[in-house]
């Protein structure tokens, strides 16, 4: 079976004033790839997602979701994001894991709909997938960053999207706890046939994970394979960072150790 | 005080006004309180002054206009103050609380001029500020019914929305969540809440209601769904004690009720501190 793109990014650029952030991506990303998006501080990822999920908009360029432009695009319940924990929700809220997940349904429903049985069921499947069912009933906001960061992850599975896009998720979680979300989101890749997207600056965890690295620094340097990169020497990738080589190759080679 | 209510139709008037409320306005107030919008709620309640004071200057000075009920212009006040303050939301994009402040002052300002061409610092005043037991007409309760029906029902049809509005912008914008439609229904139904509770509770202490039980509840509560509950608990238990020391002490409703939200929101933090305590014991032994 042909590997349909899912996200195809076409000369996207965009700036915020007068700052270029994102110039001239071309990226295309294929069902059933694990993706990580690496590169420094300001350089643009981050950016490149909200433009992904139409957040902002670009000034230059097409970016097109499952084939369809994303101003038109409507299939939002095939899309999940989870973002990094710090910014995304006030840990005083007075929710449930359960009302969490729950909520994710949001984009499958329609407007006047009501939950119902199976929407429960839906749910408690999805946090049990994510090893989370037995916290259904605590309160959001006093678990772990680990925990409420797999929490997030059920939200954005439980309305069985094809991919996933995720913004730094492990800023904030215990670093015992990063390499166990890992392993959770590559197995969700090879049983689920889930397509990821993940912003990471932590090169070293992402290379051992994902099977394809996008490098970005305003632009995309590199994308392929997590081989090819392993495969590249400093040269090369000293010609996509320029500066911040020193600190990206540090890890790099850290992470073959 | 339950022989005088089934006697006099403006106490039962009272009473059923106050019971909707009490339902209504913090049922909303969870909403505010979650999006840390209290003070529009503050903001929305001065403007309702400004249309009561221009429907009594109007009464005043137009001989055509006789027994006008200030509670509609107040509503229509009220709802185009929460458009004004969107607009100002997005004007000041970085500084959204401006639109508060600027609202408030500005009603009370306006209200300040229109009352006092109306040469109405009197007791109707005095009432619309503080509440009455003996204001509410039969026409306002059905109006208040109404308006409470129509807000239940929304609430409920929204419930999912305006749950993901709340807990998540960005989420709800990419689960397709028209947020701007919902947000602007919400911000309406807050205005039509306050302009109904101001009979009963008063202009002046209208954002309390919809503030002070949901503080409570908050202190006690897990999930979202519990926070509503207990939150329309204490807002009809302030409203119940309220109006009946109201009814004894003869004081404006407006006192007792929110002094009795203010009495459950300390015993809601001493039952916290209490089992909190209990934990602590428990896990030292």
């Amino acid at each position: 079976m042909a590997q349909e793109p899912l996200i195809e990014l076409e000369d996207v650029s965009f700036k915020y004033d007068r700052n270029w952030v994102v110039e001239n991506v071309n990226m295309t990303i294929n069902e059933g790839q694990f993706v990580g998006l690496v590169g420094p501080n300001g350089s643009g990822k981050s950016t490149l997602i909200k433009l992904m999920l139409g957040l902002e908009k670009p000034v230059r360029g097409h970016i097109r979701l499952f084939g369809k432009e994303v101003k038109k695009f409507n299939r939002w319940q095939e899309v999940g994001f989870v973002s990094q924990k710090a910014n995304s929700f006030n840990s005083g809220f007075p929710a449930t894991v359960y009302e969490v997940v729950r909520s994710g349904l949001v984009s499958r429903m329609n407007m006047f709909q009501l939950f119902n049985h199976n929407h429960k069921n839906k749910v408690l499947e999805t946090l049990r997938e994510v090893e989370m069912e037995e916290y259904a009933r605590h309160s959001i906001g006093e678990l772990s960053g680990g925990q409420q960061q797999r929490v997030f992850i059920a939200r954005a599975l439980v309305s069985d999207p094809s991919l996933i896009i995720l913004d730094e998720p492990t800023v904030g979680v215990d670093s015992e706890h990063v390499t166990a979300f890992y392993d959770l989101l590559a197995k969700l890749n090879r049983e689920r046939n889930l397509t990821l997207l993940m912003v990471s600056h932590d090169i070293g965890t992402i290379t051992s994970h994902a099977t394809h690295v996008a490098c970005m620094n305003k632009t995309v340097h590199f994308h392929g394979s997590t081989e090819d990169y392993e495969n590249m020497d400093d040269e090369t990738l000293s010609l996509m960072y320029g500066h911040s080589l020193q600190q990206l190759t540090h890890n790099h080679e850290g992470s073959s150790l | 005080m339950i022989e005088a209510i089934v006697e006099y139709e403006f106490l039962q008037n009272a009473v059923i006004t106050g019971l909707l409320i009490g339902l209504v306005a913090p049922l909303l107030g969870v909403f505010i309180v979650v999006r840390r919008l209290s003070l529009i709620a503050d903001a929305l309640s001065h403007i309702t002054l400004t249309g009561i004071a221009a429907s009594l200057l109007i009464e005043k000075r137009v001989s055509a206009v006789d027994d006008w009920n200030p509670m509609y212009m107040g509503m229509a006040f009220s709802v185009l103050g929460a458009v004004f303050i969107e607009k100002l939301r997005k004007v000041y994009k970085h500084y959204e609380e401006l639109a508060i402040p600027i609202m408030l002052s500005g009603g009370i300002g306006l209200g300040v001029i229109l009352i006092s061409l109306a040469d109405g610092f009197n007791t109707d005043l005095f009432s619309y500020l503080f509440g009455s037991v003996t204001a509410v007409s039969r026409g306002n309760m059905w109006t208040v019914a109404v308006i409470t029906t129509l807000v239940v029902i929304i609430v409920l049809m929204f419930y999912k929305e305006l749950f993901v509005l709340s807990f998540d912008e960005d989420h709800a914008s990419i689960a397709g969540v028209n947020a701007r439609f919902v947000h602007f229904l919400f911000i309406v139904m807050v205005a039509l809440v306050i302009a109904s509770a101001m009979q009963v509770v008063g202009i002046l202490l209208v954002s309390a209601l919809m503030t002070l039980p949901v503080a409570s509840a908050l202190r006690m509560s897990v999930s979202f769904r519990q926070t509503i509950g207990l939150s329309v608990l204490f807002g009809e238990i302030s409203v119940v004690i309220g109006l009946i020391s109201a009814y004894q002490l003869d004081v404006p409703p407006g006192g007792t009720i929110v002094m009795a939200a203010v009495v459950l929101l300390m015993i809601s933090m001493l039952y916290k501190k209490f089992r909190s305590g209990l934990f602590e014991k428990g896990e030292k032994v």
